[in-house]
């Protein structure tokens, strides 16, 4: 579906109190092939500024991206 | 518009205080104002107050008459701001252009935050409400989060290091154990600081600024009735607010707060001052990045410069320009309502050579910056002695 680029990224250790579970969790700002900028979070292996990233699905509302 | 002075100021410590409520850090404040300036409680004609979260983090509303009723100022409007971290600033703003415009003389404004009652994951999600909570709240950032992005961006185009960022917090350890109103007064060496708890990479626990409770508050009147309450008035040369786009990502570059240098560019102009006259800054360093940054959009160094600069000495108490001798919001401690007018006061401590052990050599011009969520408010305020 949609691809892009990692414009930056974090791996959050201190979680709010509703992701508290989830963490540590890697979190980026994509640049999207299409136009625009998106938060989403990142599945699997660890990415980093410039790697290319593709869409895998929304969960609970969340988009998740991997690296392609 | 009429020049406008600061005619008194008060503060609370900052730190973690169980047994005080949001009311009563507020009221201390504004009392300990009010005394510094000789003034009674009828004599004050509007009521200020900036708050981020009282009603997230305490359960209270209607904080402004509220709390004003506590110290006898009733029958005057009364009026709460908020703009996230940047609350009290916004206040500061829209009451000097309150006293500017000729509507009121004696104003009173004030910032508090009581925030030590909640978990630190309860608090980093009411934090948390001050970005975007449909998109990157929404995905798990936290403010932590936004900066750790915002610095690992800074650290890719202009070579940023963890060690600059660490030389942040060392120096303003080392400036905060000097201030008795500090959270934490204590010294922190570079390795310690380097390797600190993660809490988001790259940042780790010595990169963020302390949850604090606490209250400041600063009286202003025009500067031609300054003699009537002080000796030692403090002229108010600039202040500007700005905005800009609350989530992240839709800022176009996020090594810079566009907000900040804008509001420093009006600030500037209509002190008819440069950057490079400032003589000491109290800047926003919620986190090392902040600090980092707002020395290159305030003008102070070329961008990406920061890191730099920082590492190199001259933001220390004996440098050329030192930054946040108050201790910052690292060390001082970060009460999020209470930031903007609790800089304020540090100014105002440092202009009347007040400021004890950490009294700067060249005190006659000072900037504060406040800064909202990751910059969608900004606050630049520049003050000299009247």
């Amino acid at each position: 579906m949609r691809s892009g680029v990692v414009y930056t990224e974090t791996m959050v250790h201190a979680a709010p109190e509703q992701f508290v579970a989830d963490a540590p969790y890697q979190l980026a700002i994509i640049s999207l092939e299409e136009g625009g900028r998106l938060t989403a979070r990142v599945d699997g292996e660890r990415v980093a500024i410039g790697d290319p990233v593709e869409f895998v699905g929304d969960r609970n509302g969340i988009p998740f991206f991997r690296k392609a | 518009m009429r020049p406008v002075a600061i005619i008194g100021i008060g503060k609370t410590a900052f730190g973690a205080f169980p047994d005080r409520d949001l009311r009563s850090l507020a009221v201390e404040a504004g009392e300990k104002c009010l005394k510094d300036a000789h003034v009674s409680p009828s004599q004050v004609e509007a009521y200020y107050l900036g708050n981020f979260a009282g009603p997230s983090f305490v359960g209270q509303n209607h904080l402004a008459p509220y709390i004003a009723g506590a110290m006898g100022i009733t029958g005057v409007p009364c009026t709460r701001f908020e703009a996230a971290c940047a609350s009290s600033g916004s206040a500061f703003y829209h009451a000097v252009s309150s006293v500017a415009a000729g509507l009121n003389d004696v104003v009173l404004v004030a910032g508090v935050e009581k925030m030590t009652s909640q978990t630190t994951p309860k608090v980093t999600e009411i934090l948390a409400g001050a970005g975007d909570t449909c998109g990157e709240v929404r995905a798990g950032a936290t403010f932590p989060a936004l900066f750790a992005m915002i610095a690992r961006r800074h650290m890719y185009q202009y070579g940023t290091t963890r060690e600059q960022m660490a030389a942040v917090a060392v120096k303003n350890h080392e400036n905060g154990a000097k201030n008795p109103l500090a959270h934490m007064r204590k010294v922190i060496t570079m390795e310690q600081a380097l390797k600190g708890k993660p809490i988001s990479e790259p940042l780790t626990v010595f990169d963020c600024s302390l949850i604090s409770d606490g209250a400041a508050a600063v009286l202003i009147a025009p500067l031609e009735r300054a003699a009537e309450f002080t000796s030692q008035p403090v002229k108010i040369l600039g202040v500007a607010q700005t905005s800009d786009y609350v989530a992240l990502d839709q800022k176009d570059d996020i090594t810079t707060f566009g907000a900040v240098v804008a509001a420093a560019q009006k600030a500037y102009k209509m002190a008819g001052v440069t950057a490079q006259d400032i003589q000491f800054a109290e800047v926003h360093d919620c986190f090392t990045i902040a600090e980092i940054i707002a020395t290159e959009d305030l003008g102070f160094v070329k961008k990406g410069e920061g890191g730099p600069y920082a590492l190199a000495g001259c933001t220390r108490l004996t440098g050329p320009l030192p930054i946040n001798a108050s201790g910052g919001l690292k060390s001082k401690g970060h009460p999020v309502g209470a930031t903007g007018v609790g800089q304020i006061c540090d100014l105002v401590y440092q202009l009347r050579g007040q400021a004890g052990e950490r009294q700067l050599a060249r005190h006659s011009l000072g900037l504060a910056q406040n800064l909202g969520g990751s910059g969608a408010t900004a606050v630049v305020t520049i003050l000299g002695v009247a």
